[in-house]
């Protein structure tokens, strides 16, 4: 293929259509409420970007491709998780826990935190796998049925159990200094989340194109009753893949609180609305995983850079979240007309 | 703690009517063979209009038309792309009701100045029944629109059982090929259904935030469109089930209400109405299951 062909392709793919499109019925919400769109695209640049702002952009980059990776690992099995909510704010309070709780050798203080937490979120979304397998209820609105009571339920450890004594804040103590993220750098806010989460992107990948386990997970998702047919255990695969997805959002959710400023705080985890970022940047990649950390980069620089939007240009910074609701909607028209044009 | 009170069935009522609207739509779209997961987002868009509406011109039912006309349009983001397109309504959905999210914050910001939760004096509420002459004693403190929801579950009962219309709608979602052989407009019927559905989210909408309380605040639906898609699920099509899987969440909230009087923490009332609703879909499931196995 020759270089203007593939350029012609890739501008004229699904997620460059779609988040051009997006892009273009905001500026149109942008004239419509009176912002001025050559004042509101350089500030969210710049809020991303420059100024300091691009570890900020990095550091939310990790959890939201971990949320990204709990929803795509589901999604492959035929499973929607939108109750990334709950798992992310339970990884993240028993987290907390365990380092708060458990004296620990460094290291293994570091080490076992996120384990739990991971365990935590993968143990919240697997409640799902029966219901659907067994029963027939939609893991759409199970997992989404669940994660509203383990939000409420970590808000509740963090309020009165784990609570940091005294100040009356909904936020834990800080963490002993052997349970921080080691840092990557002078701030603090680059730490090795981002390696982790790095690699285990990269080995989600290799597992899902390459491994057995993977190709059941593929095969369970494009067709269960054929797939149960071929001798692969459907039930087991979605279960496995609902709580692998559940045990990213935890790890997210770890993650975040291990990092600066080391406490879970009531809200933080759940308030930059990182699960639903990665639902559309997982929906905008499509079928092609590998494009996910690059969708998952493009969303979250619209998020950050929406908050330096905020802050310069006066455009409140939800306007990102009606970009990532479009792109969605989007992404879902252009896949059917794709898929009719095929035919 | 009387549970037998006037008071607490009056609140239940309250809970009940704006679940139940935004069901009735879900339910109708059920019937029609399309599964609206929006609702969420269409009774949040429905609150929001409804407080600029009402707050623009004073008039609390101008605020309820305005409510409904809007969430009809939104409505029509869904049945555009999922009826006519094909698109997959379940993703179609998921971005709708993010947009709803995001647009209604945006535009309250924009509209309001500020974020949060907004409310003024400038704001009219719907009318208690009781002003309007309305003397028994659950109903007393409800807004037109709560007996309004009830008569809609009969009325929806008639009309998918023994109207010409209601019956195609029925055939339509049960039978694709029957019903085209036979000469039905099916992609009209769908749209219809998820048009009706979006005026009746409005309604409910429109409860939310004139009638049960007279404020918009961010994501005051909170959850209550998934809710409906739940009590959707358990009714099997037919509107009395469905008016009693949404009196259990009025239940379910009252309760929580309660408790939280009675000195529990605010999480445990929070999570009492998914815990409740979540255990009724589970158990519903596992009888189901059972009944089917009896039978074979």
């Amino acid at each position: 293929m020759s270089a203007p062909v593939v350029a012609r392709r890739v501008v004229a793919s699904a997620p460059v259509v779609a988040v051009a499109g997006a892009l273009l019925l905001t500026t149109l919400v942008m004239l419509v409420v009176g912002v001025d769109p050559t004042l509101a695209y350089p500030a969210l640049v710049r809020g991303a970007l420059l100024d300091g702002n691009l570890e900020y952009t990095v550091a939310a980059f990790v959890p939201t491709l971990g949320m990204a990776l709990a929803f795509a690992l589901p999604l492959r099995a035929g499973e929607f998780n939108l109750g990334g909510d709950g798992q992310l704010a339970m990884g993240g309070v028993t987290a907390a826990a365990v380092a708060l709780l458990v004296p620990l050798p460094p290291g293994v203080a570091v080490v076992l935190p996120l384990a739990f937490g991971a365990l935590a979120g993968g143990l919240v979304a697997v409640v799902a796998a029966p219901l659907s397998t067994r029963l027939g209820i939609p893991a759409i609105v199970s997992t989404l049925l669940v994660s509203a009571p383990a939000v409420s339920l970590a808000s509740y450890l963090v309020r009165f159990p784990l609570a940091e004594p005294n100040t009356g804040l909904a936020q834990t103590p800080a963490l002993p200094e052997a349970a921080h993220l080691p840092a990557l750098g002078g701030s603090g806010y680059l730490t090795i989340g981002l390696p982790l989460i790095v690699v285990l992107t990269a080995l989600w990948l290799y597992a899902n194109g390459r491994t057995v386990l993977g190709y059941e997970i593929r095969a369970t998702g494009r067709n269960r009753e054929f797939a149960r047919y071929g001798g692969v255990g459907v039930d087991r695969v979605a279960a496995l893949a609902l709580a692998g997805g559940g045990a990213f959002a935890g790890l997210a959710g770890a993650l975040i609180v291990l990092g600066p400023p080391h406490r879970f705080v009531d809200g933080a985890l759940t308030a930059p609305g990182y699960t639903f970022t990665a639902v559309a940047a997982v929906l905008l990649a499509g079928a092609r995983p590998v494009v996910v950390p690059l969708a998952v980069a493009l969303l979250t620089f619209l998020q950050v850079g929406g908050q330096g939007m905020e802050r310069e240009a006066g455009v409140p910074s939800q306007l990102t979240q009606i970009v990532q609701g479009l792109i969605i909607v989007i992404v879902a028209v252009l896949a059917t007309l794709r898929a009719r044009r095929a035919r | 703690m009387n549970v037998f009170e006037w008071s607490f069935l009056a609140g239940v009522l309250t809970a009940t009517a704006p679940v139940l609207l935004a069901a009735l739509g879900g339910l109708l779209c059920q019937v029609a063979g399309v599964f609206n997961i929006a609702l969420e987002g269409q009774l949040l868009w429905g609150a929001f209009v409804a407080v600029v509406v009402s707050d623009l011109t004073g008039s609390a039912w101008t605020g309820v038309a305005g409510a409904v006309a809007a969430t009809v349009l939104f409505s029509a983001l869904l049945s555009g792309p999922s009826v006519a397109l094909r698109a997959d309504p379940i993703v179609v959905a998921v971005g709708l009701n993010l947009l709803a999210l995001g647009l209604t914050a945006f535009l309250m910001r924009q509209i309001f100045g500020s974020g949060g939760t907004y409310s003024s004096p400038d704001l009219a509420g719907l009318p208690d029944l009781g002003e309007l002459g309305v003397d028994v004693p659950v109903l007393r403190e409800q807004s037109p629109l709560v007996p309004v929801a009830l008569l809609l579950v009969a009325v929806m009962a008639f009309w998918l059982t023994r109207t010409r219309s209601g019956l195609r709608l029925r055939a339509v979602g049960q039978h694709l090929d029957a019903a085209q052989a036979v000469g039905l407009r099916v992609s009209g019927y769908r749209h219809g259904a998820t048009l009706v559905a979006g005026a009746l989210c409005g309604l409910a909408g429109a409860q939310l935030s004139l009638g049960n309380v007279t404020l918009f605040g961010e994501g005051m639906s909170a959850g209550r469109g998934w809710i409906a898609v739940v009590a959707v699920m358990l009714s099997g099509v037919r509107p009395g089930r469905l008016l009693l899987a949404c009196l259990l969440f009025g239940v379910a909230e009252a309760f929580g209400f309660r408790l939280q009087g009675a000195g529990l923490p605010q999480q445990a009332a929070d999570a009492a109405p998914y815990v409740i609703t979540l255990a009724a879909l589970v158990l519903a499931a596992v009888w189901r299951r059972k009944a089917t196995r009896e039978h074979a």
